[in-house]
């Protein structure tokens, strides 16, 4: 018999939280020290979820501009994004909305877009400031990124060189007054350097929005969190379209397309 | 917007795997279906089993007996993590409120995809077997500093050495089993150097060897890459959830723990003013 005692006996039936939760029989729900009915009912479903992420309350201002940018930014009704494309099929073969939303947000959690391009672009900003105001010179924080990762996350796109989404994003960001700050200023000098080098490297949304949203004061991991929730609607849209239509019409694909380079054809040895 | 285009310009799908020969009245349907070479329907069905099938999925060759025989003692082994486990409860909290069976699954992969008992713990082990191979040094020197653990990304860093239990005493009793009944078939180097060096291993961790680290070093002998192993790990525990997400959705939510009294929140306004 061994004198450890596993860790599990302390915490069993022994969940200590300060996130809140439902209390039992007094009709009551406590949300991060907050009574829910009574002190957060006024909140808007992003200012909601962004307390939610980080227990700040954010002012109304950043709130709907920041859900102005989730509407026009990264909710386009394309089933050709892999994203929404995961929808689709669900859509096209007749899966049900919640298993076609839920695998298409799972499906955005990739590197060339959504979550973890989110949570890198969004470390990388914090990072090069804090280099920056540290003293190290933008240019080789720049070059020293593009050597680790090969990219710098927030800049250049696939499929598409220029990001159509930045001049609306910047025009919403001047409706609502806001002006650039530390992190959307260093993110357009980064863009500067990557456009004058060899790279040809532009600013892409996501590089934009981690600056805003971290001079608004969000983590990375916090930006990360945010977004987890921010395509839905495109992806739904694209479940109703391909659900609307004739099963089995999205994209469907002819024997032929299947272009295979492997061994030849053989017998299976008994 | 897009006209239908000319099918000399079509995409295509790129792939070492598949290749299909269409129905002579039906470009869309397949007459025959070949995987890596063999036919799959007249070929691989009436003479493969299905852990050779599945090795020639992976690694687009036919196994070798031993190598058929433990994949399919490795399915076997980890095909029910058992009704406790995270995955399996997780799938049963989809199945108790009556959901989907593809939500049962798809929890169970969310679940079992994690760093604790999960996929990304096995990939995250055979990473240290890519680096340590059979040398106790490099994995002593691994446990003090293990670089692939330190990853900020979307996964986190690991909270314990991957392959053990932060959470056990001493080696259970079922990973014991395992690595003795695997080892009998394994023509691999690697689940021997563990079993001959899982005491110096626990030494080195503070922790008991876990199944996961069991399973990886199998993956290792059957040389699959992380991604490969991971993405096994994920598909061959399945099974287990699935059955006890059936059970549990017949059971009902009122026979499943809810665990009524055992959360305290420490911040309360009431109870605080």
């Amino acid at each position: 018999m061994s004198k450890k005692k596993s860790p599990l006996l302390s915490v069993e039936d022994h969940w200590q939280t300060a996130m809140g939760g439902a209390v039992l029989g007094q009709e009551r729900v406590v949300v991060r020290g907050k009574d829910l009915f009574t002190e957060l009912d006024k909140y808007s479903w992003q200012q909601f979820l962004l307390f939610m992420i980080t227990g700040r309350k954010f002012d109304t201002k950043r709130v709907e501009c920041l859900e102005r940018l989730l509407a026009i930014c990264i909710n386009y009704p394309d089933p050709r994004i892999w994203n929404n494309r995961v929808a689709a099929l669900a859509g096209t073969v007749g899966s049900t909305a919640t298993l076609a939303t839920s695998a298409g947000m799972a499906a955005t959690e990739a590197k060339i877009f959504g979550g973890q391009s989110n949570l890198s672009a969004s470390q990388f900003i914090h990072s090069a400031l804090l280099s920056v105001q540290a003293g190290e010179d933008l240019e080789q924080i720049v070059r020293a990124e593009l050597k680790k990762n090969r990219a710098v996350s927030g800049y250049g796109r696939p499929v598409l060189k220029r990001d159509e989404r930045i001049i609306h994003a910047e025009r919403v960001l001047r409706e609502f007054d806001i002006a650039h700050g530390a992190h959307a200023q260093l993110a357009c000098q980064v863009e500067q350097i990557l456009m004058t080098g060899r790279w040809h490297y532009q600013m892409n949304i996501n590089g934009l929005m981690a600056a805003v949203t971290a001079d608004f004061g969000l983590s990375a991991e916090e930006y990360y969190l945010w977004l987890v929730n921010g395509y839905n609607a495109g992806i739904v849209a694209c479940f109703i379209d391909a659900k609307q239509k004739p099963a089995g019409a999205l994209f469907p694909l002819r024997c032929t397309r299947i272009n295979y380079n492997g061994a030849g054809e053989r017998v299976w040895l008994k | 917007m897009g006209q239908a285009v000319a099918q000399s310009k079509q995409e295509q799908v790129h792939t070492k795997i598949w290749h299909e020969q269409s129905e002579d009245d039906n470009p869309f349907a397949a007459k025959r279906c070949l995987c890596a070479g063999y036919d799959v329907y007249a070929d691989i069905l009436p003479n493969a089993s299905w852990s050779e099938y599945l090795y020639l999925l992976f690694k687009l060759q036919q196994p070798q007996n031993w190598q058929a025989l433990l994949l399919e003692k490795i399915a076997i082994a980890i095909a029910n993590p058992g009704i406790r486990h995270h995955s399996v409860r997780a799938a049963m909290s989809a199945a108790v409120g009556g959901s989907t069976s593809a939500s049962s699954l798809m929890a169970a992969l969310a679940v079992g995809a994690g760093k604790l008992d999960g996929a990304r713990e096995i990939y995250n082990m055979l990473e240290c077997w890519q680096d340590c191979q059979l040398d106790l040094t490099k994995w002593a020197q691994y446990i003090q500093q293990p670089s692939t653990l330190t990853r900020s990304d979307v996964w986190g860093e690991m909270e314990h050495f991957p392959g053990f239990d932060p959470n056990g005493v001493a080696c259970a009793l079922p990973v014991k089993q395992v690595m003795a009944e695997l080892t009998k078939y394994t023509q691999g180097s690697n689940l021997i150097w563990l079993a001959e060096h899982q005491h110096q291993l626990e030494a080195l961790t503070g922790l008991p060897l876990a199944m996961s680290g069991v399973i990886a070093a199998a993956f290792k002998d059957l040389a699959m890459s992380p991604e490969q192993a991971e993405m096994l790990y994920l598909l061959l525990r399945l099974p287990g959830a699935a059955v006890h997400a059936l059970e549990q959705r017949e059971s009902g939510w009122k026979k499943y723990p809810f665990f009524a009294d055992a959360v305290t929140v420490i911040n309360d306004p009431d109870t605080q003013a």
